[in-house]
């Protein structure tokens, strides 16, 4: 007993030793929180972590630096309250400095609070909400890959524009799906269109027959998804069986991401068109960092554009530490925004005050089972949303920071 | 035309038909908790872990042998019914003698390792599975669209749900099943093989939450966590229905479908909880279920 204590003591005074000294105790740690589990585990979940873990080995790798870095994990169960629970045992107890990842809105606008209480550092990829960098705005958040307006905008009004007029939403009872549904029906209207009705259904339902068929009865040239995950993917594959596209009506996946094509095949998938940030199929650069995150997951699944935000904001992240000479959440969340961001999933772009990263959008379109070649080979980009047009102007949000 | 509450009567016609067709996935799933928990006095909680083994069972068949929906209707069944066999005799047959708690932390484990090993190797987002060649497209019924393969699920689910309810109650070897489930040592008195009985029966409950997930391969999600999803509705299906009552539990079976189906028109947010508001009045107002028999 007595030699184990000594060990410790003398292993924790070691690490004090050469830590860099303005970091709080020697150690940066990060932890990335996600739904591990349940319906959205495949967009984040453990392929977060491991896109972390990789953008914590590129950058020690990459630059001199004497920074120690963790990564701890958790799974919040889509609850914001098992959330924030988590979010203040790590910053109060476990020295965490910075949570990354969150998906499921509701979960990242609780922790958003935490983390701007206890001075810390929120970067968020999972998460969709427009209100993360507007009225729920933070000095300590920065929101990485995408958002609802985001997404309205880019698939709404590419669909608008091209005759799509009249809409039904098929909406998730909480705050991401009341937000994309808000954002993306602001779209449709200042394009000129219109709304014809909407129906709002509980998380991870298992049965949409019931709310298409409402759709169907509405005439809307397009049913609007306001969901994502297994209920995008249920919401296709059911919409499919009952002809909807075959009577003239189109789907528009507000949010999709590649692992719901893989799990819905392209034979229903084949034509739907959704905006991502990051597609492995990009440039060299994606395709190069997607065959290291296979090997690094040992897996086949190919990463989403959540994980690869993990990955960006967690780079820069760290860069801003070096840059700022602390682990202090506000200052680097602060150094953050106030430098240019540059990696190779995202490319180079910039953090707004609110806390918006700017990089470009890309219009896609999935691909036909006769075009596809190879694995998760899904996607036609049909256009590129440039990085100031992707996102919500700065004065519309009604962030008062 | 004429309206009810805003909604259309018409648009009401296809709900209600809707509401019956998830009623029929209750009732089949249900059926076999009942009949589990009525023979063994097991509340069977890997019942969702396996009507997922079903439908797995089908995507497997498809993708590494290249056979079809039809003969994973066959084969599947069988199939996961035998592993449900294994783990009646190697485990729950210690729990008989034990309270109902240990049979349901055993079932509950089961589910779980099922579950996390199934994630493990497929992630959560689902596999693909297409549609039967023979069941695709629709029909116009004038009020709805009504897909083929919904009314192959009504019927299908029917049949079984009915086959099973003949056998225990109107034939000679339900009569022995009913007879061991009351007086075990006089059935066996008799001559009758009991624990094998008992065996066979929870292989057979087994396969038709497997028959379930093969059903449910071509329109839902098929992933490991559709069972967790569904199990919870379904045992608050049986409860409502009667523990262990066969008829009550394909009855409320699809009447809770109805239900449901009703507030996904006229509340939808409602839609998840109606059916636990019901299991909570019910369970007031009769303790032992709709049809349940009170001891």
């Amino acid at each position: 007993m007595k030699f184990k204590q000594t060990i410790i003591a003398a292993a924790i005074a070691a690490l004090a030793g050469t830590a860099n000294a303005q970091v709080s105790d020697g150690i940066v740690k990060i932890g990335v929180m996600s739904d591990m589990s349940s319906l959205y585990a495949d967009i984040g979940g453990p392929g977060s972590v491991v896109a972390a873990r990789m953008a914590v080995d590129d950058y020690l790798k990459a630059h001199k630096t004497n920074l120690k870095v963790e990564i701890v994990s958790a799974d919040h169960q889509n609850k914001p309250d098992v959330g924030s629970q988590i979010a203040r045992q790590w910053y109060d107890v476990d020295k965490v400095d910075a949570i990354v990842d969150v998906p499921t809105s509701s979960v990242a606008l609780a922790i958003a609070d935490v983390t701007k209480q206890k001075g810390k550092a929120f970067l968020i990829s999972g998460a969709a909400s427009s209100d993360l960098t507007g009225k729920a705005c933070s000095p300590n958040s920065v929101h990485w890959t995408y958002d609802t307006w985001m997404l309205a905008n880019g698939t709404g009004s590419a669909i608008v524009k091209t005759g799509g007029d009249t809409w039904f939403f098929i909406t998730a009872d909480y705050a991401f799906g009341h937000a994309l549904e808000r954002d993306t029906e602001a779209v449709v209207l200042k394009g000129g269109g219109k709304v014809l009705g909407k129906v709002r259904h509980p998380l991870n339902a298992q049965d949409f027959s019931s709310f298409l068929l409402q759709a169907q009865a509405s005439k809307a040239k397009i049913i609007g998804l306001a969901n994502a995950g297994g209920d995008t993917i249920n919401s296709i594959k059911q919409a499919s069986e009952f002809g909807i596209v075959k009577g003239g009506q189109s789907l528009a996946g507000m949010l999709v991401f590649i692992s719901d094509i893989h799990g819905i095949g392209l034979e229903k998938a084949q034509g739907l068109i959704f905006t991502e940030t990051f597609y492995w199929d990009l440039n060299p650069q994606t395709r190069d960092w997607t065959k290291r995150f296979l090997a690094a997951s040992k897996g086949t699944k190919y990463p989403t554009m959540v994980q690869a935000g993990v990955y960006g904001a967690v780079t820069h992240y760290l860069k801003a530490i070096d840059a700022a000479k602390t682990d202090d959440g506000t200052k680097v969340v602060a150094q953050m925004k106030a430098m240019p961001t540059d990696d190779p999933l995202f490319g180079k772009g910039s953090i707004r005050k609110d806390g918006r990263t700017l990089h470009p959008a890309y219009l896609v379109e999935v691909k036909k089972p006769s075009e596809s070649k190879g694995p998760y080979d899904y996607y036609k980009v049909r256009a590129t949303i440039p990085a100031d047009q992707a996102f919500r102007p700065e004065k519309d949000g009604g962030c008062n920071l | 035309m004429t309206e009810i509450f805003g909604v259309p009567t018409q648009a009401l016609f296809g709900q209600l038909l809707i509401g019956l067709i998830n009623g029929s996935f209750y009732a089949l799933l249900s059926l076999g908790l009942a009949v589990i928990f009525g023979l063994l006095n097991i509340i069977n909680f890997t019942h969702g872990a396996q009507y997922m083994l079903g439908a797995f069972g089908a995507y497997l068949l498809t993708s590494k042998l290249g056979l079809g929906y039809w003969w994973s209707l066959l084969l599947v069944p069988p199939i996961v019914g035998a592993t449900g066999i294994v783990i009646e005799r190697l485990m729950l047959r210690q729990l008989y003698k034990l309270d109902h708690l240990y049979g349901l932390l055993l079932t509950f484990g089961l589910a779980l390792i099922i579950q996390g090993v199934f994630r493990n190797e497929y992630g959560t987002s689902g596999l693909p599975y297409s549609m039967p060649e023979q069941l695709a497209g629709g029909r116009n019924l004038g009020f709805m669209f009504l897909p083929n393969y919904r009314a192959w699920v009504i019927v299908a689910s029917l049949v079984v749900c009915l086959g099973t309810w003949f056998m225990i109650e109107k034939t000679k070897l339900g009569s022995y099943l009913r007879a061991a489930t009351e007086n075990p040592a006089l059935v066996q008195a008799f001559g009758i093989n009991v624990p094998r009985m008992i065996t066979l029966t929870y292989g057979f409950g087994v396969a038709l939450a497997a028959f379930a997930g093969v059903m449910a391969a071509p329109i839902y999600q098929v992933s490991p966590q559709m069972g967790a999803d569904l199990i919870i509705v379904v045992f608050a299906v049986v409860v409502i229905g009667g523990m262990g009552s066969i008829l009550g539990s394909i009855l409320t079976g699809f009447g809770l479908g109805v239900i449901e189906g009703l507030t996904k028109v006229f509340y939808p947010e409602a839609s998840n909880t109606v059916i636990f508001v019901i299991m909570a009045i019910v369970l007031m107002i009769k303790p032992a279920g709709l049809f349940g028999a009170q001891k």
